[in-house]
């Protein structure tokens, strides 16, 4: 606990925040990271990346790396240069006035934990759920929020990968190398994924597409043991006897703690003009909690970077 | 009892639950999952403070996987306390360390 005014707190330790972070440690401005606790979704320390797999895609890295080495490599690249990280998530931000204060543990607590001149939030986005009865009481128990956590106990089953973008794509190949059999269940009749990932998924033998079809029920007493299809051009619904349901439709935005504070738009993404800056003063965002278009390790560490140097400018302008 | 987080293999499981007099809360691992390192420091925190309460206690499912199968363990990390060799409470995903000590303190 403590009551001394951090110059700037970087709220999120995703490649966003911890880029943030390796710019404004460099800057002296003795950045403070919260970086969240850890959780089987991408809601976590180190972020989304802790969830995956291979990186191919990160230059620099010509023969790709394991997500979660190259986000230990971005935090110790980070502390290198004095960042301090601490294991918390924050229960309430106060923005109404500087320096703005920030809870962690109990939100009622009359003192904030911390308070700061600066904060940046780059707390990403989570994984949308089916939203579906049944659904979280068989998490763990063949309902999964994470494929490289969970796949190695889906050996020799049946499985279905709800969604048609890249993380469905990536979820379902990785899923092949345990499973008998990957059906991906697509609400369109093509894919959403990049050109390469789609390319792989359709030449997978152990692959098949269930096109146009949504899950309308998840059924299972204990553990999962199918879902019911639904085709959303006849209505005809048939089921598909899976022992695993993985779940990748998109992402929503980390930003309950915030709302009514900063300007959002309809999917409660933080909207950013001229670079990283919010509509409160001193506050800035940062990777995919402002980002409803590229989403890449990549775009969010380059946010990052702009979101130092714009609270770095910022800070400098108040003195 | 001495603190710190023990290693269970398949040879030493269900004696070392049996012979318990405290509860051990054992995490269901393996080297591959994210989530499971992010939680270990958080247990080992747990064995330093609680250690007079109840023993942690590792599994690591590649090298003992007919022991996760036994207890029906289909995500990792999965955290099942043992009172006297039986389960009695199970936390399925990682959490953060006040919301793990939440869900396990009643059963203690």
């Amino acid at each position: 606990m403590t009551n001394d005014t951090h110059k700037l707190i970087i709220v999120g330790s995703g490649p966003a925040g911890l880029t943030a972070a390796i710019y404004a440690a460099r800057a002296s401005l003795d950045p403070l990271v919260l970086e969240g606790e850890p959780s089987s979704t991408t809601d976590q320390p180190g972020g989304a990346l802790m969830t995956t797999t291979e990186v191919e895609n990160y230059p620099g890295f010509p023969d790709g790396i394991m997500g979660p080495d190259l986000m230990l490599r971005f935090k110790e690249q980070a502390q290198r240069f004095g960042t301090d990280v601490t294991m918390e998530k924050v229960s309430r931000i106060d923005l109404s006035a500087r320096p703005f204060r920030l809870w962690v543990g109990d939100p009622d607590a009359a003192e904030p934990t911390y308070r700061a001149e600066a904060v940046i939030i780059s707390t990403g986005a989570r994984p949308v759920m089916l939203e579906l009865p049944g659904e979280q009481e068989l998490v763990g128990h063949g309902v999964s929020t994470c494929a490289t956590c969970d796949g190695f106990f889906f050996r020799d089953h049946d499985i279905a990968v709800v969604g048609g973008g890249d993380s469905a794509m990536e979820e379902a190949l990785f899923l092949t190398k345990f499973a008998r059999s990957v059906t991906i269940v697509h609400r369109r009749d093509e894919l959403r994924a990049s050109k390469i990932m789609q390319e792989r998924a359709l030449a997978n033998d152990t692959i098949t597409f269930a096109w146009n079809s949504v899950v309308d029920a998840i059924e299972g007493d204990g553990s999962l043991s199918g879902v019911r299809l639904r085709d959303v051009q006849t209505d005809e619904k048939r089921d598909l006897d899976v022992t695993g349901l993985f779940v990748a439709i998109g992402h929503r935005p980390n930003t309950d703690i915030f709302k009514g504070q900063l300007a959002m738009d309809d999917g409660g993404y933080i909207v950013v003009d001229s670079g990283s800056r919010t509509d409160v003063e001193g506050v800035f965002a940062c990777g995919d909690v402002q980002d409803t278009v590229y989403r890449q390790a990549i775009t969010a560490a380059g946010s990052g970077c702009m979101a130092a140097i714009d609270a770095e400018r910022w800070l400098e302008a108040q003195d | 009892m001495a603190n710190g987080v023990e290693i269970l293999s398949t040879s030493s499981f269900d004696e070392t639950l049996a012979s318990s007099d405290l509860p051990v809360l054992v995490d269901f691992w393996a080297e591959w999952c994210g989530p499971c390192k992010a939680i270990a420091p958080i247990l080992e925190e747990i064995a330093d403070e609680q250690g007079d309460r109840v023993r942690i206690a590792k599994l690591n499912v590649d090298d003992n996987p007919d022991i996760a199968r036994r207890f029906d363990v289909m995500s990792i990390p999965t955290l099942i306390l043992f009172k006297e060799g039986s389960p009695e409470a199970r936390v399925v995903g990682a959490k953060g360390k006040g919301q793990l000590v939440e869900e396990i303190s009643p059963h203690l």
